[in-house]
C-alpha cells in the first residue's frame, strides 16, 4: 500500500531532520567546541577539526526547516494517512486514481533524493533558511538551486496527491455516507487537500521565477543597485524581494494549516473513541475547519509586519489573524468538552492525542502576539517565534501523528504496540519537549535572534538566556533516546507484537469493518452506513458502541 | 456534461459560431491596442475583450454553461483566492511606508 | 492494480453528477489557475512598483503573437469538435480533428520558435530587463504547457486510441478531459496575448 509506503519514508525523513537539529544544538549549547565523536564526519570544508562553519550551521538550519515540513510531516500527515485511511473510512475500495497514486509518490520520492544530495555539492545544501529569502537565496550557492527543483517536485507531489483525496472523498463515500456522516478525519483531509491544491502553485510559480533569477538572470527578486561583497552585482535590477515574500507566504501559511488540521482529525477520532462518547459538537468542529480553511488564505502577511507595510494593510492582517485564531478556539473547545464526563481510556494513542490539546494550546496562544503588530516588533525573528511554532508543530501535530500511529498500527499489521514502551515514549516525550521548547520563549523575550550562529555568546542581550541553551540541546539529545524506544517498538510490535482482534479499540467507523491487512478492494462486500461516525455509548445498546454500517 | 443525448448538429452549429466570435474579438483585441487612448484605458478595453473570449471559451467549449454545481462551486472558490493572490500584494506595495 | 473496482471512472455519481476523471481534472486546472495567477499577480505587482514600463510591441512582434492566437483558438474548435465526432461515433473525423489539433498545436510552437530566435539575435534575453524576463518566463511556462497538452494528444490520436475500441464511452470521456486542458491552455494564451503584447 502506497499509504504505507509514504509512512515509512516520511519518518525516515523525520528522524533525519531530527538528527540535523541535534549537530545544531550541540553548536548551540557548546560554540566552537568540536563535536564529540563524529565531528571528523563531516569534512574540512564544514567543520575543520570537527568544529562547525557557520556556514554549515545555515545549511543545517535551512535543511532542518525543510526537511521537516515538507519531507516529513506534510508526506506522513497527508500522504500516509489520507491515502490509508481515507479510502477506508469513506467504505471506497481504493483511491481514485490509483496509478496518480503511485506517481505521487515517486515524485516525492525523487524531490527527496533531489533535496538530500544537494548536502554534496560544493558550497553544500541551501543555506537561506526554510523560506529562502530574496535576494540571498537568490546568489546562494549552487545548492539553492537543488532546494528550488526539489520543491517544485514536493509541491507537483503534494498536487496529485490532493486532487486524488478530493475526488476519493467526494466520489468514492459509501451508499449513505453523507458529507455529515464523514469522520471528522476525512472532513480534516478534505479541507486540507483544497488548501494544498489552492495555495501551493503560487510557490511554484516562485520557485520558477527564482531559478530564473539565479540561471537566466533575471531580476524578479533583485532590486537595483544591490551590492555584494563590494561588488556590484549584475542583475539589471526593478524586481523585489517583498514579492518573494509574499508568494512564499501565500503558500506557506495556508501551509500551517495543511500541518495542523490532519493532527485535529486524527486526535478527534482517537479522543472520540477513548471517551467512548460522541463528539460535541460534531457540526461545529467542522463548520469551524471550513472557515479555518477559507481564512488561511487571508493572513499571510502577517509574517511580513517587518517588510515596511503600510498600517491600513497591517491593520487588515492583524484583524483577519484576530479573526482566524476563533476557528481553532472552537476546535480546541470542542475537543475539551468532549471529554467531560467521559470514561477515558488512558492508553498510548489517547495520552498522545490527550497531550496534543494543551500543547497546541500554548503554540496558538502565543502566536497571538505575533499576529498582533505592535508586540511582533519586538519578537520578530527571534526565539519566541521559533518556540511559538515548535510548539504547534512538533509536541503539537508529531503528537497527534504518534497517537495515530498507535492507534492505527493494529490495522496497518494486525498486532498492537507494546503499551509499556509507548507510555514509556510518551512520558519521556512529552518532557524532553517541553524541555526544549519552553526556555525558547524565555530566550526570545530576552531578544536572542533566531538565526544565530553561537546562540547568542558573543552579545550582551544574551548573556542573561545564554545558559538555557545548554539546556535545551540536552533535552534534544534525550528526546532523540526516547524516539528510539519508539523505533523500537515499531519494528518489534511489526513481527513480535500481541496479535489484535478485528476491531481492537471497539471503534464505530468503517476502516474497522475491513478484514486486515485490507485485501484488495478493501470490502467484501460494499458497506452501507445507517448513521453518524461517534455514535459511542447510544442508550439502550447493548455494546457501548454502534458501527457506522451496523443495520438495527 | 452528459452525453446521452447530445444533438451533434446544433452542438457543432455552436461551436462555428463561437469560434467565429473569438476571431472578430482577435482582431477587435489588436485593433483596439492601436487606437490613441491612455494606458488606462486601453488595459481596461484589452481586459474586457480577453474577459469576453474567455467566458466563450470556458463557457461553451469547455461546457462550464450548465456545468454541475460542484464544479461552479469549486472554480467560485477558486476564482475568490486568486483574487486575494492579484490583489493583497498589490494593495500592499500600494500601501507601502515611504522613506 | 485493476482499475475495474473503482467506481464511477465511467458512469456519473448520482448526487455529484460528474465522474471522477472530470472533477480530477477540473481541480487539476484550479491548481493551474492559481499558478498563472501567481504569474500574473507578479506582473501586475512588478510594473506597478516601475517607473517606467516598455510597450510590448516594441519589443516583441504583434503579428506573430496574433497568428499564434488564430492557432490556437482554431485548435481549440477542432479539439471540441473531435469530442463531438466521437459523440457522433464518428472514429475517422475524430482522427481527422485531432491530426488537425496536433498540427496547429506545432505551429504554435514553430511561430514561438522563431520569435524566441528573433530575440536572442537582437541581444534581448530574460535578464534585459524585467518586462523580457517576465515575457520569457510566462510565455516559456506556457509553451511547456502546450508540449504537455501535444504529447497527450498525440497519445490518444495513436496508441491511446485503440480504446475506442474496447471502452468506446471510457475514451469519449478522456477525449474531453483531454480537451479541458487543451482549452485551458488556450485559454491562458487569450490573456497572456494582450498582457504581454498590446499593453
Amino acid at each position: 500500500m502506497i499509504g504505507i509506503q509514504y509512512g515509512l519514508t516520511s519518518l525516515i525523513f523525520l528522524f533525519f531532520g531530527f538528527c540535523l537539529v541535534m549537530l545544531m544544538r550541540w553548536q548551540l549549547a557548546y560554540p566552537e567546541q568540536p563535536i564529540p565523536f563524529i565531528g571528523s564526519w563531516f569534512g574540512e570544508s564544514n567543520a575543520p577539526g570537527g568544529i562547525m562553519l557557520p556556514e554549515f550551521y545555515n545549511q543545517l538550519g535551512a535543511m532542518h526547516g525543510t526537511i521537516m515540513v515538507f519531507l516529513g510531516i506534510v508526506p506522513l500527515a497527508v500522504g500516509a494517512f489520507a491515502n490509508y485511511l481515507v479510502p477506508l473510512q469513506v467504505g471506497a475500495p481504493d483511491m481514485a486514481f490509483p496509478k496518480l497514486n503511485m506517481a505521487s509518490y515517486w515524485v516525492y520520492f525523487l524531490g527527496g533524493i533531489v533535496m538530500l544530495s544537494s548536502f554534496f555539492l560544493p558550497g553544500g545544501a541551501a543555506s537561506s533558511g526554510w523560506t529562502s529569502y530574496a535576494p540571498l537565496a537568490v546568489v546562494a550557492s549552487v545548492g539553492q538551486t537543488y532546494w528550488l527543483f526539489g520543491m517544485f517536485l514536493l509541491i507537483t507531489s503534494s498536487l496529485l496527491g490532493a486532487v486524488n483525496i478530493i475526488v476519493t472523498i467526494i466520489q468514492l463515500r459509501a451508499p449513505g455516507l453523507t458529507y455529515f456522516r464523514l469522520p471528522f478525519l476525512v472532513w480534516a483531509q478534505l479541507i486540507t487537500s483544497f488548501l494544498l491544491l489552492l495555495a501551493f502553485p503560487a510557490l511554484e510559480a516562485a520557485a520558477v521565477m527564482q531559478i530564473m533569477d539565479r540561471l537566466a538572470g533575471t531580476s524578479f527578486f533583485m532590486p537595483s543597485g544591490l551590492v555584494v561583497s563590494g561588488e556590484v552585482l549584475k542583475y539589471t535590477g526593478g524586481g523585489s524581494p517583498v514579492l518573494w515574500q509574499h508568494l512564499f507566504w501565500f503558500l506557506a501559511h495556508p501551509e500551517v494549516y495543511v500541518l495542523i488540521l490532519p493532527a485535529m482529525g486524527v486526535v478527534t477520532e482517537i479522543i472520540a473513541n477513548n471517551t467512548r462518547k460522541p463528539i460535541w459538537g460534531y457540526r461545529g468542529l467542522v463548520y469551524a475547519s471550513l472557515f479555518l480553511g477559507f481564512m488561511s488564505f487571508a493572513v499571510w502577511a502577517h509574517h511580513m509586519f517587518m517588510t515596511g507595510m503600510g498600517t491600513t494593510i497591517s491593520t487588515f492582517f492583524q484583524t483577519t489573524t484576530m479573526i482566524i485564531s476563533v476557528p481553532s478556539i472552537v476546535i480546541i473547545t470542542t475537543l475539551f468538552i468532549t471529554l467531560w464526563g467521559g470514561s477515558i481510556r488512558f492508553n498510548t494513542p489517547m495520552l498522545f492525542a490527550l497531550a496534543f490539546l494543551p500543547m497546541f494550546g500554548i503554540g496558538g496562544l502565543t502566536g497571538l502576539p505575533l499576529g498582533l503588530n505592535a508586540t511582533d516588533i519586538a519578537l520578530h525573528d527571534t526565539y519566541y517565534v521559533i518556540g511559538h511554532f515548535h510548539y504547534v508543530v512538533a509536541p503539537g501535530t508529531i503528537f497527534a501523528l504518534f497517537a495515530g500511529i498507535y492507534f492505527w498500527f493494529p490495522k496497518f499489521t494486525g498486532r498492537k504496540m507494546n503499551e509499556k514502551l509507548g507510555k514509556i515514549h510518551f512520558v519521556g516525550s512529552f518532557i524532553c519537549m517541553n524541555g526544549i521548547f519552553f526556555p525558547m520563549f524565555l530566550v526570545g523575550l530576552a531578544g536572542v535572534s533566531r538565526r544565530l550562529w553561537d546562540g547568542g555568546e558573543q552579545y550582551a542581550h544574551a548573556q542573561g538566556v545564554f545558559r538555557y541553551n545548554e539546556t535545551m540541546s540536552i533535552f534534544s539529545w534525550v528526546l532523540a533516546l526516547f524516539q528510539l524506544i519508539f523505533i523500537f517498538n515499531l519494528f518489534y510490535s511489526m513481527w513480535k507484537g500481541k496479535k489484535s482482534e478485528e476491531n481492537p479499540w471497539q471503534s464505530t467507523t468503517l476502516e474497522w469493518a475491513t478484514p486486515t491487512p485490507p485485501p484488495h478492494g478493501n470490502f467484501e462486500v460494499t458497506p452501507t452506513v445507517y448513521r453518524g461516525p461517534y455514535e459511542y455509548s447510544v442508550p439502550g445498546h447493548p455494546t457501548d458502541y454502534l458501527p457506522q454500517n451496523q443495520k438495527v | 456534461m452528459t452525453t446521452h443525448n447530445v444533438d451533434v448538429k446544433s452542438h457543432s452549429k455552436k461551436y462555428i459560431k463561437v469560434y467565429l466570435a473569438l476571431m472578430v474579438l482577435t482582431v477587435l483585441t489588436v485593433y483596439a491596442s492601436f487606437l490613441t487612448v491612455s494606458v488606462g484605458v486601453g488595459i481596461i478595453l484589452a481586459l474586457i475583450i480577453a474577459s469576453v473570449k474567455s467566458t466563450l471559451v470556458a463557457g461553451i467549449f469547455m461546457h462550464l454553461f450548465g456545468e454541475k454545481k460542484i464544479i461552479i462551486w469549486t472554480l467560485i472558490l477558486t476564482i475568490i483566492f486568486f483574487i486575494f493572490l492579484i490583489l493583497i500584494p498589490l494593495f500592499s506595495s500600494l500601501d507601502s511606508i515611504k522613506y | 492494480m485493476s482499475t475495474e473496482i473503482i467506481p464511477y471512472t465511467i458512469e456519473e455519481r448520482e448526487d455529484t453528477g460528474v465522474n471522477n476523471a472530470k472533477l480530477g481534472i477540473w481541480l487539476f486546472l484550479t491548481s493551474e489557475v492559481m499558478l498563472f495567477g501567481a504569474l500574473f499577480s507578479t506582473y501586475i505587482f512588478l510594473r506597478v512598483g516601475t517607473i517606467n514600463w516598455p510597450v510590448g510591441s516594441s519589443f516583441l512582434s504583434v503579428p506573430m503573437a496574433a497568428l499564434n492566437t488564430v492557432f490556437l483558438i482554431t485548435s481549440s474548435i477542432t479539439m471540441v469538435m473531435a469530442w463531438l465526432s466521437l459523440v457522433d461515433k464518428n472514429f475517422s473525423a475524430y482522427r481527422k480533428y485531432m491530426l488537425l489539433t496536433i498540427l496547429l498545436g506545432c505551429a504554435f510552437l514553430v511561430v514561438k520558435y522563431f520569435e524566441y530566435t528573433a530575440k536572442f539575435e537582437h541581444n534581448l534575453y530574460p535578464s534585459t530587463n524585467t518586462f523580457l524576463g517576465l515575457y520569457f518566463t510566462m510565455t516559456g511556462l506556457h509553451v511547456l504547457h502546450v508540449i504537455g497538452g501535444l504529447i497527450v494528444n498525440i497519445y490518444f490520436l495513436f496508441p491511446g486510441s485503440k480504446m475506442w475500441e474496447s471502452n468506446p464511452e471510457r475514451f469519449k470521456n478522456r477525449i474531453e478531459i483531454a480537451g479541458l486542458y487543451w482549452h485551458f491552455v488556450d485559454l491562458v494564451w487569450i490573456f497572456l496575448f494582450p498582457v504581454l503584447y498590446l499593453l
